[in-house]
């Protein structure tokens, strides 16, 4: 297991008032990610702990273009990675953001 | 996968596959909706204190979403096992986590618990914690049970209802099974490795679904209801079956022991569940595994064997 933590300035708040969210499973080629806005309102910080070793540039670079892409400003994203390829983590961070959006 | 990627905050469609469901899909299929109350969420992080040691991933919720909500503006109390996280299987966080919500069932007295199960069985890496958890399971069944809470059980997903898994389904008021929810204690590849090619190949598919499948279950009157594989399915499943099964007394299990004799009299000849089918006078036995589920829900009630507590 390797741990990552990845902080970035977003321009924006993120959009919503939800408070959490989750998505996504833990499995093979898949991941779970808990989003909770409990951060002051550009801050962004992604905590991951992955099964798959040694893929931190990539993990970065992720991460960078999803904090370019949705302004996630707020929020604090952890996740349970169980080996996902990079467009899965993508899809799973928006899916994340859209949640967090909602109503509920 | 379609289901993961609609918002929480909208309802799934209720013709949403119950197999490919998530856990939390399968939890927002059954109850009204905007209902669900979790308990011990992800954000608790109560996760498994073993796997790390194995150096595996976690998970926040340790594959078992607990909490209450309503069905039907009844209150109920609600477990849904992610089948796809480590095979459901059973650990020592995510055994406490049903083993409480029994407890608070005990408790409360006549708020029913759907357990909405779908495990391999015990998790390998923490065997002895999950083995104690499946029996701490099964004694907070009867006790709720006892204290007049209804518990059924929903099978439906793709890791089946396996070792402790089936045991605890056994204990259960009720259980609605669909054709996909396998019910056993030793799986396939279990059966296969103590007892060779010759006695089960678990590789045989066909043979696997014909004996451990929903259908099966039904005919043999180890589940009460059969149903589609979809929300809208169990969620009406769920409804009937609460109002409909009985108290739990001692004459309970001595019904259930003279059904279980008279079963293995009936049936401990037969080398196969299609020569239980015959033996059962059920005509054109072998056609059984192809029929539609509607088919087969019409033939089943004509066979009768409702309401039979042997399982």
């Amino acid at each position: 297991m390797e741990d990552l933590s990845l902080h970035h300035l977003a321009p924006q708040p993120a959009k919503g008032a939800q408070k959490m969210a989750i998505v996504g499973v833990v499995a093979s080629g898949n991941l779970e990610v808990l989003v909770e806005r409990v951060l002051s309102d550009l801050e962004c910080l992604i905590e991951i702990r992955t099964a798959a070793e040694g893929f931190g540039e990539v993990w970065n670079a992720v991460v960078a273009d999803f904090v370019e892409r949705y302004s996630p400003g707020g929020l604090k994203f952890s996740i349970n990675d169980g080996g996902a390829r990079p467009d899965t983590v993508s899809l799973r961070l928006a899916q994340a953001v859209r949640l967090m959006e909602g109503e509920q | 996968m379609s289901t993961a990627l609609t918002p929480m905050a909208t309802a799934p469609d209720p013709v949403t596959s119950w197999y490919e469901a998530s856990a939390r899909t399968r939890i927002r299929l059954l109850l009204d909706p905007g209902s669900f109350v979790e308990l011990i969420g992800p954000e608790k992080r109560e996760i498994s204190p073993h796997l790390k040691v194995f150096d595996l991933p976690e998970q926040f919720d340790d594959g078992i979403v607990v909490g209450c909500g309503s069905l039907d503006g009844s209150k109920v109390l609600i477990a849904a096992q992610e089948g796809r996280f480590m095979g459901g299987a059973f650990g020592e966080v995510h055994g406490a986590k049903l083993t409480g919500l029994l407890r608070a069932a005990r408790d409360i007295g006549s708020m029913p618990v759907l357990i909405l199960f779908d495990t391999g069985g015990v998790r390998l890496q923490e065997a002895n914690a999950g083995e104690l958890a499946i029996a701490e399971i099964m004694r907070a069944v009867i006790e709720a049970r006892s204290a007049g809470a209804k518990v059924i059980g929903l099978i439906g997903g793709r890791a089946g209802c396996y070792g402790g898994g089936g045991l605890i389904a056994g204990c259960c008021s009720g259980l609605i099974v669909s054709e996909q929810g396998r019910i056993a204690v030793s799986g396939p590849e279990v059966i296969e490795t103590n007892r060779g090619v010759e006695e089960f190949d678990s590789r045989d598919r066909a043979l696997v679904w014909r004996t451990m499948g929903g259908k099966h279950r039904r005919l043999m009157g180890a589940a009460e209801v059969f149903v589609d594989d979809t929300g809208q399915a169990f969620r009406d499943a769920a409804l009937m079956l609460l109002g409909q099964v009985g108290g739990f007394e001692l004459r309970t299990l001595t019904n259930e022991q003279a059904r279980l004799e008279a079963r293995l009299r009936d049936f401990g000849g037969c080398a196969d569940a299609v020569d239980i089918w015959m033996a059962e006078g059920i005509a054109d036995a072998a056609s059984i595994p192809a029929l539609p589920a509607d088919q087969f829900i019409a033939l089943a009630d004509r066979a009768g064997r409702i309401s039979h507590d042997a399982r």
